[in-house]
């Protein structure tokens, strides 16, 4: 295993990499090892290259170096009543004490959260990034302005490439204020009544912030102003919560039931794709634009992935067990032209293949 | 030799005749440009410092008119500049001289608007306002809403990543697309990103969005829409100083209040803007600030409620809150009206497009202050304060000689100010032909090969767009030996020529 414990150091390690032809595996505190295609080359930690490097809670920013904890970044952001708006999950370290993800490993997988129906996505939130190409080459794009358009917007492509870009070493991210209030309702209801009563409040000017059905009960957070949380909670009814807070830190860090799983599936669908015949749903999230499966039907992954193109959208294997890992990748295959893209964007970035190979397609 | 064109880039010789005959192939009459007295009109955008006269014009009707334009000019050498409403102020959609603008402005369908899934599949050519018009009978709109939108187009707004007045709360182009449909310089089309959230594989819809036509042709546009807020108002505040407004700004967020629109004008451009739109602008104001809260109507009262505290606390010297959906449009329309307005009192006018970290607000419209009188014109900002993005209007008279000249060097020293202090120097124009000598001091060698590999990624002929939105390294070389930022030479790699 290699350390870097700063931005010389992962530079250091890419340029040996590269010279032999040596393929390097990207980490942070390894909460997301899971996830993806099967991990190959020799680790890359990076989680000693942290810290803050600038926050400006009046220009809405943050910088960090890539192996920052995100723990240590929303404490930081809490003490000005500001948030990472996509609500990361944090997942547990893969090492006894670690502090959870970090932000490079969140960028680079671009997992968000429950808030991401209303507030976006990792995407969304990247301002810029310091990368260290397959090269050892150190780029910077974007910046910590809120609009520039300046060359292409390769800071956004950055999140969620798996770490097969580039080493993140450094990110910018817009942060949001927390919100005033928040409530949250509970309803009783079947998955389609579920689909069709969240493509319903999707379409009027409700403060929805997170959205959670499992097993015949339909979670809501509203947030938002006080008055417009009030307003909300009057009119939709459903049945109030106590301590909320725990249940929607439960479904972010994927610890709750519903995702106590493996095979796992996410399907990414249109909102209004109707829930199919289809056994094994555990839970609904984003205002209907995710389901997630698990059980006997998750272990035949032609039909999930068969399942999840005919309602127009597309499946993850989410976490499984590595026999089945080692006969599916994780994402849904690119049709030819696409993925020919896909590569020669690869090679314009790392020309030998030496970052993360085979983490997002086995062919690279 | 007659109608024979050198291509710039590659020293490939265009047969006009031959181009000619193989778009006649598959395109009608009516679809094809090729006198000049057709083609002026499209030797530039709305930014018509800089004109050039194309081979020919392609208005196709059909995807597959497109893919034959594009495989055509692949297979023939010739240089494809795709046009929308050529509103665009940074010159993206200049034609080239030796090749095809190809407009899609007969692509001006909505094909579907999906009011329960909240989105609509739309051609390039559909003007923005468009979309939010027919989306409206369902209670939603379309949230990004650049000044132009009565007339610029989808594709455009996709190619340049426009923004508006709305986007520090509801985001830019990129945060609102959801899929588009591409047809690459080869012909082969693509479908990047879906209805469904998260697309397998790179982003590669963050990558096309803001790629000014350097990576593919639009051909299909998924955009997300939003429920209409009930109620919107704005509050209108006056400011002794430029500084004091810009810490106002400052201390709206620092309250974690993100607005629907925070914008800020000068004292010249109220002055432009009061007589032609009389908008009921304090013309006594230094600055003036519109700040506005939408949602519920208890929301909007609360918000108001705070931001009118904060800005009494900044130091507002008037606050005017708008009491009716009118008094709000009213209020808006003079922003809004902010480039004809300034077009009323000057020949011409130059729009600059820098964004800037907030805080060096006031140090920037100082130093603007002083080259008005460094280059002897005079200039009026208005500002998307919200998010950091200046545009300052040079005013000049292009009947006189050298005011252009003056009039550019004044923009360029702007956009470095920008970047020196920390930010870009585009924030919603796009770079085009404008920016061009300004992209080789906001980024180093290794970022700008790294944007020619990601071109090459998608164009490896180089056809789309060439000389646009990123310099070659011999650019940047020339530029660097004129301008020497901060003691830096840039690209000191590179042979001087």
């Amino acid at each position: 295993m290699l350390t870097a414990h700063s931005l010389d150091d992962i530079v250091a390690a890419v340029r040996n990499a590269d010279a032999e032809r040596a393929p390097l595996r990207v980490r942070g505190a390894g909460s997301k090892d899971f996830y993806g295609g099967l991990l190959a080359g020799e680790v890359l930690d990076v989680s000693a290259h942290r810290g803050i490097v600038a926050y400006e809670p009046t220009e809405l920013y943050i910088t960090a170096k890539c192996g920052t904890p995100l723990a240590d970044i929303e404490a930081t952001l809490a003490e000005k009543g500001q948030m990472l708006a996509f609500e990361p999950p944090h997942f547990g370290g893969a090492n006894a004490g670690s502090a959870g993800a970090t932000v490079g490993g969140c960028v680079a997988a671009g997992l968000s959260g429950p808030r991401r129906q209303q507030a976006g996505a990792v995407r969304d939130f990247v301002l810029g990034v310091k990368l260290v190409d397959g090269t050892g080459q150190v780029l910077n794009f974007g910046g910590q302005v809120m609009k520039n358009v300046a060359g292409y917007d390769v800071s956004r492509l950055i999140a969620g490439s798996l770490g097969t870009l580039g080493v993140i070493a450094e990110v910018t991210l817009k942060v949001l204020p927390k919100p005033v209030a928040e409530s949250t309702l509970v309803f009783d209801c079947d998955a389609a009544e579920a689909i069709r009563r969240l493509n319903d409040w999707g379409g009027q000017p409700l403060p929805v912030s997170a959205s959670f059905w499992h097993d015949g009960q339909l979670w809501l957070r509203l947030s938002g102003a006080r008055a417009a949380v009030e307003a909300a909670t009057g009119r939709l009814g459903g049945n109030p919560t106590v301590n909320p807070e725990k249940h929607w830190n439960s479904i972010r860090e994927q610890t709750h039931t519903a995702f106590v799983a493996s095979p796992l599936w996410r399907l990414a669908v249109p909102s209004t794709a109707p829930s199919p015949e289809l056994d094994g749903l555990r839970a609904i999230e984003w205002g209907g634009a995710v389901r997630w499966y698990a059980g006997e039907v998750a272990g035949d992954h032609e039909a999930m992935r068969a399942v999840a193109a005919r309602l127009g959208g597309h499946a993850v294997l989410y976490r499984a067990p590595e026999s089945l890992r080692c006969l599916e990748g994780a994402f849904t295959p690119l049709p030819p032209a696409l993925f020919a893209l896909h590569r020669r964007l690869k090679k314009a970035f790392d020309p030998q293949g030496i970052l993360n190979p085979g983490r997002l397609y086995a062919e690279f | 030799m007659a109608n024979m064109a050198q291509n710039g880039n590659n020293d490939i010789c265009i047969d006009l005749a031959t181009l000619e005959r193989r778009l006649r192939l598959f395109l009608p009459a009516h679809c094809l440009l090729l006198g000049e007295e057709d083609l002026r009109p499209y030797e530039c955008d709305g930014l018509t410092a800089y004109r050039e006269l194309p081979l020919a014009v392609c208005l196709p009707e059909t995807e597959a008119q497109v893919i034959d334009i594009l495989r055509t000019c692949h297979q023939l050498g010739v240089p494809v500049v795709a046009r929308g409403a050529g509103t665009g102020l940074s010159g993206g959609a200049m034609p080239h001289a030796h090749g095809i603008v190809l407009s899609l402005a007969r692509f001006n369908r909505i094909l579907r608007v999906d009011p329960a899934a909240r989105l609509a599949v739309v051609q390039p050519g559909v003007r923005n306002l468009a979309v939010s018009e027919a989306a409206a009978p369902h209670g939603l709109y379309y949230a990004p809403d650049p000044s132009s939108q009565i007339a610029c187009t989808l594709g455009g707004n996709v190619a340049e990543n426009s923004g508006g007045v709305h986007c520090l709360k509801y985001g830019l182009t990129v945060h609102n697309v959801l899929r588009i449909r591409v047809v690459s310089i080869e012909g082969e089309v693509f479908e990047i990103g879906s209805a469904a959230p998260d697309a397998a594989g790179y982003d590669l819809l963050a990558l096309m969005i803001g790629s000014e036509g350097m990576l593919g042709v639009v051909t299909e546009v998924t955009v997300k829409l939003v429920p209409k807020p009930e109620l919107a108002q704005v509050v209108m505040a006056s400011f002794a100083d430029v500084a004091k407004a810009g810490d106002a700004v400052a201390a709206i967020i620092a309250a974690g209040i993100i607005p629907a629109g925070l914008e800020m004008m000068d004292k010249a451009a109220t002055a432009a803007v009061e007589p032609f739109v009389k908008a009921g602008y304090d013309m006594s104001a230094e600055a003036i600030l519109l700040c506005e809260s939408d949602g519920t109507p208890e929301e909007v009262a609360e918000e108001i409620a705070r931001v009118t505290e904060v800005l009494n606390a900044a130091g507002a010297s008037d606050i005017r809150v708008s009491q009716s959906e009118a008094e709000r449009l009213r209020f808006w329309a003079g922003r809004k009206a902010a480039f004809p307005a300034v077009g009323r009192i000057t020949p011409d006018y130059y729009c600059m497009d820098g964004t800037i970290p907030r805080k060096r607000l006031a140090e920037m419209l100082s130093a603007i202050a002083a080259m008005e009188t460094k280059y002897g014109l005079r200039c009026a900002n208005v500002f998307h304060a919200g998010d950091g993005n200046l545009h300052p209007l040079i005013m000049y008279d292009a009947s006189q000689p050298g005011d252009w000249e003056r009039a550019e060097a004044f923009g360029a020293e702007i956009l470095e100010l920008s970047v020196a202090l920390g930010g870009s120097i585009t924030g919603e124009h796009g770079v085009g032909i404008e920016k061009i000598n300004q992209m080789c001091v906001q980024y180093a060698t290794p970022e700008i090969e790294a944007f020619h590999r990601v071109k090459a990624a998608f164009d490896e002929s180089g056809l789309l767009n060439p000389g646009k939105a990123v310099p070659s390294l011999h650019r940047c070389a020339e530029y660097g030996r004129m301008h020497v930022h901060h003691g830096d030479v840039k690209f000191p790699e590179l042979e001087r020529f």
